[in-house]
């Protein structure tokens, strides 16, 4: 439980990191909060030749209120995003999903831009990311440039950067004051990785129907699947359990997960819908509480 | 690149410098490097938490961070928490209540709920079994750990 040697070299700013990845080539790895890339390496599924350290590029460590979109900086620590009033405000649906990161002590160091990057199907914030249309901000050698959610994550652990590319910021759009959110996962034990999570965002309209709905389920496949199906039957609708149970019938169509040794891919998906079911209905308590 | 690095980080109000390969984690240094063995390292990849520290005032998993990363930080040990021979009321708390029994998580069950009371001051049993449940304690003795943190929050209280 001891990685293996690897080089070090501790970036300054964004352009020094993209210049340290250009030079180290693909066998180069940043290291953001190491909460998932430290534990691979000491297991030594991933010996990557160099460790571009992120940590003391204090610029990528922000939270920025740009009125219609939230601007999350890549380094910002999770518990820093978890607890920030400005995030409670403009998007509570992330401080709501990064409480399901890990532990306390993880989210200390963890980044939102490291989980990002990291890419897991399993994980909170790329399905998070994804249901809401977020957008990535990246830089390289050409400069920076923006990559929707769904163009971002392309397989398991895969995103469409360059291995010279650095995840600078993630956008999420502002959600109207009175959404409601909620995040359900089916997961052994409190801090794991859920086997199958579903993100929710509702808002209500003045005759109580639904006029805003975002979902999206993690752990269904090799990346975040954003639930459009579920959402065409909801927004319009009242939020009765009618049609939140026509919603989650669109689940099973929508996502085809693959057997594996924690569940087989019928229950993953029979859970996804189940999950979609309880997500929705608290996030229409929530909505309905807040208005 | 993968030279020796040198790194000088101050854990316990002392500072300690050596050079390190960038492979060595900060447990390790800790250990071996500084020997300071009250923080333990159970499960070497992030799981266990009883390697769990104080960096700059925040909680982190020593065995998650790499040596070279702490240079310049300050950083709190088990070894740092009592002042001589007076144990902090949470320490007190653990010895009172039977908190540790072989006592290999009680370092990071220590750190974790410092951290909690730090924010927290009267948590509920809920609260305090929701932000210990990344320690592992191989005894099992969850119930006088919670009992314990409980107890140290009512002391430090009145």
């Amino acid at each position: 439980m001891k990685p293996a040697a690897v080089g070090y070299a501790r970036a300054g700013d964004v352009q020094e990191a993209v210049a340290l990845l250009s030079q180290h080539g693909t066998d180069a790895k940043v290291l953001a909060g190491g909460q998932s890339l430290v534990p691979l390496m000491s297991f030594r599924l991933a010996r990557p030749s160099v460790l571009v350290d992120l940590n003391r590029v204090g610029s990528l460590d922000y939270v920025r209120d740009e009125g219609t979109s939230l601007l999350v900086g890549a380094m910002a620590r999770q518990r820093d995003v978890e607890t920030s009033p400005l995030v409670a405000e403009a998007a509570p649906l992330l401080a709501e999903a990064l409480r399901h990161v890990g532990h306390v002590t993880n989210r200390n160091r963890g980044t939102v831009g490291g989980s990002l990057a990291h890419a897991d199907p399993a994980a909170e914030l790329p399905t998070l990311v994804t249901g809401l249309g977020g957008e990535l901000l990246v830089e390289g050698p050409a400069g920076p440039r923006s990559i929707a959610a769904e163009n971002f994550f392309v397989g398991p652990f895969t995103t469409a950067m360059e291995y010279n590319e650095v995840l600078t910021a993630v956008r999420l759009p502002r959600l109207p004051a009175g959404t409601g959110v909620a995040v359900e996962q089916l997961a052994r034990r409190h801090g794991d990785l859920a086997m199958v999570g579903v993100v929710a965002a509702v808002h209500l309209g003045p005759d109580g129907s639904v006029d805003l709905v975002r979902l999206a389920a993690s752990g269904v496949g090799p990346v975040p699947v954003r639930l459009h199906a579920a959402e065409a039957v909801l927004v319009g609708a009242p939020p009765t359990d009618e049609a939140i149970d026509d919603a989650a019938a669109t689940v099973a169509a929508a996502v085809r997960p693959p057997d594996d040794i924690h569940a087989p891919g019928s229950y993953r998906r029979d859970m996804a819908g189940l999950l979609l079911k309880r997500a929705v209905k608290t996030a229409i308590q929530r909505s309905e509480a807040s208005a | 690149m993968n030279d020796k690095q040198s790194v000088s980080t101050t854990i316990n109000g002392h500072v300690y410098t050596a050079d390190c390969e960038p492979r060595l984690t900060l447990a390790d240094f800790i250990r071996h490097q500084c020997g300071l063995t009250g923080t333990h390292l159970g499960c070497e990849h992030g799981v266990c938490g009883a390697c769990t520290i104080m960096v700059d005032g925040r909680t982190a998993r020593a065995c998650l961070m790499l040596a070279v990363q702490a240079d310049g930080c300050t950083i709190t040990t088990v070894e740092g928490m009592a002042d001589g021979d007076r144990l902090t009321p949470l320490q007190e708390a653990f010895w009172n209540n039977h908190g540790l029994q072989c006592g290999f998580c009680t370092p990071g069950m220590l750190m974790c709920a410092t951290e909690l009371l730090e924010s927290n001051p009267d948590p509920t049993a809920t609260e305090v079994r929701e932000r210990l449940s990344g320690n592992l304690c191989r005894c099992t003795g969850y119930d006088s750990i919670v009992t314990s943190v409980l107890d140290a929050a009512e002391k430090q209280r009145s």
